[in-house]
This record gives C-alpha cells, structure tokens and sequence, in this order.
C-alpha cells in the first residue's frame, strides 16, 4: 500500500464523449491495427514509442515524460461486462458503478462520505467544472463546485446591500432560510444543504489564489485552467482530498485525426504542468490522479472517425503510483471482437478498489458495489 | 382588478409558457381570461416576435456571426424581448430534447438556424419536426449523418434518433439501429462558400441519390424499401414514442421528473398526467399544439406550481425581463449569455447529445452562488425600469406595516410563494426597519432603499430557484 504523511488526494480527469483506446496507446507492430485503420491509422514515424509495440499517440509527448519519470501505470482493456454503447449510460454506470441499475449514487459521494463521515468539511470534495458529476453526488454528502475560483460566494457584488457588516447580517438570514424545514420535500431539502454548504465553502476557497505563486505557466484552455484552479486548492491546504474535472469531447464519430491530435495536445501539457506545479511547491506525494473515460472506440474505423466501442484505456498518474502497465491489451482479432469492439478484460470497479482502498486507506466493497480484483499500481 | 387567485395562476402560466410576465402583463391576461391567453400563447403571430430591423441595425455582427457568445446573445435578445413567449419557450424545449453543440458543429450561424426552425416549426406537428430535424444541417453534421454511406453506415443519428430524440431506450433492437442508419444514407449537407472572404460555410440539405440504400429494410417489425421519412413515419405512431415525448413536455412544462436514463425503469410521478398526454399525441396525430393545449389547460398543470426548477436560462431570462433593463437594444446583452453558461446551461452548447439533467441537477454549490448574486443584484437595483415598477407598485399600497411590506414584495416580484420559515426571516430583517412610509422624500428614499434589499433577499431564496 502505498503511503504518505499528508492526507492522501485523489484528482479525478475524466475524459469525457468516449477517448479512442487504439490511437492512444498505439499497438503499431500489430498488422491488424494497420487493417482495421485505414484511415485513422497514425505514421509510424510520428508515433512516440515506450515499448518495442507500443506507442503514445503524437501529440502525447508531456505524457510519454511521466512515464519516463516513472510516474505513470496504463490499465489495459478496462470496462464492464455488457458494456453498453450510449454515452449517458455508461458514463453514468461508471459514476455510479451501477451497471444494472439506474443509481443516483456517486461513487466518490461514498469515499467523501467515509474520509469526512461527519461532513465537517465541506471541501473535502472539490469539482471544477460545469455542473457536479453524478460520481460526486449523494445526498447529505457536502460537495463544492466551482466554475470560476475567482469570483465564487454567496451575495457578493450587490450595491444594494453592500460589504462589511450589513452583508454578514444577511448571509446569516441566508443561512437560516435555507435551513432544514420539516416536509418541505427533496429537492427543498437539497436546496437547503447546497446553500448552507456553498456559504460555508465560499469564504475559504476563495483565499486559495491568493496565496498561490508559481513559475508554471499553464496553457490557454480549459483544461489547463482547471488542473491549475486544482494546484492552487490543493497547496491552500483546505483539507481536500476529492478533485474532479472533466475535458471533452472526444467523440471522434468524424474528422477524429485533428480533433484527437488537439484534445491530447490539451490533456498531456495541462496534465504534464499540473505535477510540475505540485512538484515545485513541494506538494507532488501526496496526489495522484486518476485518468479514465467511458468506453472505448470501434476497432475498425469508419472513414475519418470511429463509433462507439467497449474495451478502453484508464491511466494512473502521480509520484506515488507504481509504474508500469497492468492487464493484457484486449486481442485484436476478428473472433475475439464482440460486434466489432475490443472486449473489456478488467472491470473498473477493481481499478477504482485500488485507488480507494490502497492509497485513500477506505474499504473498497461498499463504494463499488462488491469485490473486484485490485491491481498493484499502488 | 383580478384578484390574487387569478393573478397567482397567470403568473404561473407566463413562467412555464413563456419567461414570466411583469405585474401589469399579469393583470392585462387576466382580463382576457386564462384560456383565451392559452390560445394567444398557441397562436402566435407569424412574424418571428421582435423587430428584425431593429436587431440587426444595432447588432450587425449577429448576420452570421462567427463567435459562438454572438449566437448565443441573439437568441438571449430574442427569449427577452419576443411578443410570442411561446415561440421562444417551444424553441429551448426542442434545444434541449434535440440537444446540438457548437463545441462539435462550430458553426453559430447554422445553430441559430436550427434554433430558428425550432421558433418557427416548435409548435407544429411531430413527424414535421423529426423530419426537419433530420434534414437540419446542424443536426447532420453533430451526429455524422454526413459520413453515412451507402455500404458504409454511421450509426451516431440513427441510434440518437431512437433513444433520445423519440422512443428511448430498450424499446427497439440494434439491428433497428443500423436498418434505420441505412434508410437516411444519402441524407447529407452541401456546403455554398460564405460572401465574404471570411467566414463558415454555409450549410443546406442535400440528398444524394447515389449515395442513398434503396434496398430493403426491415424497422420495428416491418418491412420495406424505406427512406428516412419513412422511418419517422413509423417511429412517430408508436406509443413508445408518445410516451417518451409526453414525459419529455411533462417535465419540461409541468414538473421536474427523475433524469431521462431512469425513464424505462421508473414510473412517471404522475401517471395520469402521462396517459393524458399520451392520449392528447394519439388523438391529434402528434400535433404539438393540440397537446399543449390539453397539458396548460389540465389541472394538473395548474397544480403543479413551483414544481419545477428553473433552468439557467429560465432564471436568467425571467430575471432580466422582471427588471425590464434588457428591454431594447443595447451593450450587455452577451453577458446575459454568458451567465447562462455559467450557471451550467451554455446555450447551443449542451454538454452532449444526452443533454442537460434538468431538476436539482441544475443545483449545485457553484450554481447556486451564481444563481443568487445574479438575480439579487438585478432585483436589489432600484434604477432599473422593472424594479422602479416595483416601486411604484409598493408606494401605491401606502404606509406598511413590516408585514405587509413583504407580502407586497413577494406578491410584486411574482407572485412568489414563500414557506412559513422563510416568511419569518423576511419578516424579522423588515421589522427591523419598521413601517414602510413614502410620506417624505427622505422616508420614501429609505423605503425604497429597504424594498431593494428585501428583493435581493427573495432572489436569494430556496423557494425563487422554482418556476
């Protein structure tokens, strides 16, 4: 199990719309790669090799320098049994490791609720981003979500009731109407919880980019923008330990050599600055990051893109992780394909029992949903 | 003057139908009746609801505008300042359900084309509309209808059609999806280069005969050399189909419902409701009117208020209207636009085909705080042309006890209904000032200085994140 001193963090990238399993980790001695994309297969000489077959794709060059750094483990051929083809579903059975059912619980609603089972803090899980994923969301679990760390907080910026003291009076009218009233109903209650936690969380995130400095200069994108807002909570010391962001989209049904060439441009420099930023705070053992996306492409390419598939590629990131390459890449041929897609050979509720039980110290079963193999990338 | 049951109701009509109604709106419907402004709402004019001229004299860069914020700020102006709130309103149902992102298509102009077919066909009938859809450029290009082949199919529109955009989930086979894909091969774009030097494309529907599968196909159990009208022709008379689109209204229009992916295996909150409207499809041929009709005049709509959590582009276009600062041309505008990206709804750009969750899944820690100081500081502005009415509409009721004062508050700026807990807090801050009176100027400056703040307080409330 891997350890460190600090609380242990977990930053989540989730990749969002499907991320092409075969033009990310590049079987290029494979002759069926070559066949199956006739289109989409990228020149050897671009490609950015680790093994004697295998290769990143050529726009993942900040990532090839984690793996050499020994920073980085590739899960091979990860997914589910059944794995279905809708974005939503499986995006969603992958929020909620739920694949039967339609689950309303997050997985990591449940690891936030374990590290801070009283919900004392209402930081303990930080998104950035558009919306809360559904993998944070459980009721009664406090969680923050944040679009934009600069200008976030409850009544600021009204003439009419002005700074100082005046507007402390009514934060704390705020706080009381949205206190919990007896049969108001659900969504009443949730309002309410939201409130009381986003007022609380507000005037203590707000002080992270205050303290932050740094020599890493992030890209312009909104990737970059989000790892970066990540760092600077991080180095606030505020007691996170539960980061979640999401990029896309990588539906690449069309016009995918561009569009995937720019969304690992994006990813791998965002990513790559991220851990220097931590690296040069001294703030890097303590943090790793779990990369993953919610299924992977057609083996075959369909003219300038690929359709939905099964089987795909997660990754884990962060000085702490175990480097390396852990399951089987799926077997290419046409008789082990089910309908064209690569066959899932590891379940992803196993990869994420790793990261909650040997790095967050958490037990695994309730959080997936059963037991699954774990693998040594911590 | 209508009295407060009638005034509580229109009110209610004009947040679902439309983005909310000023006070005096209000009162002007309900001398007409409230199924008489139902038809006016189903009947709207032909014209696209606000002066073209207009727009495009003070905004020329909406003429095919390359920035997607251009697009957006267009329609903003429009859900603002439209005389057909229903037009507008149809047009975000079908952007919702028929979700399309520029992330992908990254061409405003065309987006706002598809829009505008939403504005102008929204409140026809259902096969017109998939039709159109299908023929909708946009729409061929976000779900690759333009790389399906004869010989070659891209299954992204098919299966899109079937799950999201009409039956859902679980009620026809894979094997529907590729026979559907191979019937609207052919269906694609033709492109015509932009006037100026600079520019995108301008897209339109092109059908490629050579290119199209003529062979025969069998779809949801019958069989035939058919076309994509053909499909749709099949799709729109399954009452899977009504089924999923009478949710679709039903939580769009009448009250939230749990999230799309659990409609196969949880039951409509109300399932009468449901089989109502799925009646109204049935009976009308799928003709949106005919069943909107049913729905604003059922009472279970009429019931159903503050059922339902505002959407972000229904708090902040509501909220701009009620403060009647957005009224005209003017700078500002892309700020609007911008708020609805922010608090999680970027128009014409959802965040997949699967669209938003609606609910309180618009709710979260971010939003919320985004939410409230937005609609707080508008209505706490007491220069603003629909808050000096307001006013006004408060200095009429005379001297008021602090009781009385938010009564009057909460009734102007909706009228909005509060929960007894909440109404004491409102209460406490307003006794603290004392009796409302406009007998001076000093005492009528402070009045209206306390009305501001006790607006921004009901902006801040549970019960105002509610339509």
């Amino acid at each position: 199990m891997a350890s460190t001193k600090k609380d242990p963090v977990l930053v989540v990238l989730q990749l969002s719309g499907a991320n092409d399993y075969l033009n990310t980790v590049v079987p290029f001695t494979n002759p069926l790669y070559r066949q199956n994309r006739p289109n989409l297969g990228l020149p050897e000489d671009q490609l950015i090799k680790f093994t004697d077959d295998l290769a990143f794709h050529p726009s993942m060059g900040p990532v090839k320098d984690l793996w050499d750094q020994g920073q980085m483990a590739i899960i091979h051929g990860i997914g589910y049994e059944n794995s279905s083809r809708s974005h939503f579903r499986s995006m969603d059975i992958w929020h909620t490791c739920e694949p039967d059912k339609v689950g309303t619980e997050g997985w990591l609603g449940r690891v936030i609720r374990d590290l801070d089972p009283a919900g004392e803090n209402v930081l303990k899980g930080v998104n950035f981003g558009q919306g809360l994923p559904r993998a944070m969301a459980l009721r009664g679990v406090p969680v923050t979500s944040v679009s934009d760390l600069a200008s976030y907080g409850v009544l600021t910026d009204i003439p009419a009731i002005g700074a100082g003291e005046e507007r402390e009076q009514m934060l704390e009218l705020f706080s009381r109407v949205y206190s919990p009233a007896i049969g108001t109903g659900m969504t009443m209650d949730y309002l309410g919880q939201t409130g009381r936690d986003a007022l609380k969380g507000a005037d203590i995130i707000k002080t992270a980019p205050e303290q932050y400095s740094s020599t890493i200069e992030y890209a312009d994108n909104p990737i970059a923008k989000s790892l970066k807002s990540v760092a600077q909570v991080h180095m606030a010391n505020l007691g996170t330990q539960i980061f979640y962001t999401q990029y896309g989209s990588f539906d690449t049904h069309f016009n995918q050599l561009p569009a995937h060439a720019k969304l690992w441009t994006d990813v791998s420099g965002a990513v790559n600055d991220f851990f220097a930023d931590l690296r040069e705070h001294d703030a890097a053992d303590n943090v790793v990051m779990l990369v993953f996306t919610e299924f992977g492409r057609r083996v075959q390419d369909n003219g300038t893109g690929c359709d939905h598939g099964r089987g795909g590629v997660a990754f884990a990131l962060g000085d702490m992780v175990n480097p390396g390459m852990y399951g089987e890449y799926p077997s290419m041929k046409a008789e082990d394909l089910f309908e064209g897609d690569l066959v899932p050979s590891y379940d992803f509720r196993g990869f994420y029992s790793t990261f909650a039980e040997r790095w967050l110290g958490l037990d695994a079963k309730p959080i997936v949903g059963g037991e699954y193999e774990q693998m040594g990338f911590l | 003057m209508p009295n407060q049951a009638d005034i509580a109701l229109m009110a209610h009509l004009m947040r679902r139908a439309g983005f909310g109604a000023s006070r005096a709106e209000l009162e002007e419907r309900c001398a007409k009746g409230y199924e008489a402004t139902v038809e006016e709402l189903l009947n709207p004019g032909a014209d696209s609801g606000i002066d073209e001229d207009e727009l495009y004299r003070y905004f020329p860069q909406f003429e095919s505008s390359l920035a997607p914020v251009a697009a957006q700020t267009e329609w903003v102006y429009r859900m603002v300042n439209t005389k057909w709130p229903l037009k507008e309103k149809i047009a975000l149902f079908w952007h919702q359900l028929f979700a399309t992102g520029n992330s992908k298509v990254d061409n405003p102009p065309e987006m706002l084309a598809q829009v505008g077919m939403f504005r102008e066909e929204g409140l026809t009938n259902f096969p017109n509309l998939l039709v159109r859809l299908a023929q909708n450029p946009a729409m061929i290009y976000w779900l690759d209808n333009n790389g399906n082949h004869y010989g070659s199919i891209n299954e992204n529109w098919g299966r899109e059609l079937l799950e999201l955009f009409s039956m859902g989930v679980g009620h026809y086979s894979e094997d529907d999806i590729k026979e559907a894909s191979r019937a609207f091969t052919g269906w694609t774009i033709g492109a015509k280069p932009p006037r100026q030097p600079v520019g995108r494309f301008y897209w339109s529907f092109e059908f490629r005969p050579e290119d199209h599968d003529y062979g025969e196909k069998e779809f949801l159990g019958q069989t035939g050399n058919f076309d994509g009208s053909d499909i749709i022709d099949i799709i729109v008379k399954q009452e899977d189909t009504a089924r999923f689109l009478s949710r679709h209204l039903y939580n769009f229009f009448v009250a939230d419902e749990p999230q799309v992916p659990a409609w196969d295996i949880t039951p409509p909150n109300d399932q009468a409701a449901i089989d109502t409207l799925v009646k109204a499809y049935m009976d009308s041929n799928a003709d949106i009117k005919s069943i909107l009709r049913v729905l604003f005049n059922s009472d279970f709509f009429k019931n159903a208020r503050y059922q339902h959590v505002k959407s972000p582009a229904e708090l902040v276009i509501s909220t701009a209207r009620m403060a009647g600062n957005y009224n005209q041309p003017r700078t500002g505008f892309p700020l609007l636009a911008f708020e609805c990206g922010w608090q999680g709804q970027e128009l014409m750009n959802p965040p997949s085909v699967e669209s938003w969750h609606t609910g309180s899944e618009w709710i979260d820690g971010g939003a919320l705080v985004r939410r409230v100081n937005f609609a707080a500081k508008l209505l706490s502005d007491t220069s603003l042309p629909g808050v000096k009415a307001i006013m006004a509409g408060l200095r009429e009721r005379g001297t008021l006890s602090p009781a009385e004062f938010v009564r009057a508050c909460l009734d102007l700026v909706g009228p909005v209904e509060v929960d007894d807990g909440t109404f004491q807090e409102l209460l406490t801050q307003a006794q603290q000032g004392g009796d409302i009176t406009w007998d001076t100027e000093e005492g009528a400056a402070e009045s209206e200085k306390r009305a501001g703040v006790m607006l921004a307080l009901i902006a801040a409330t549970r019960e105002f994140q509610f339509a």
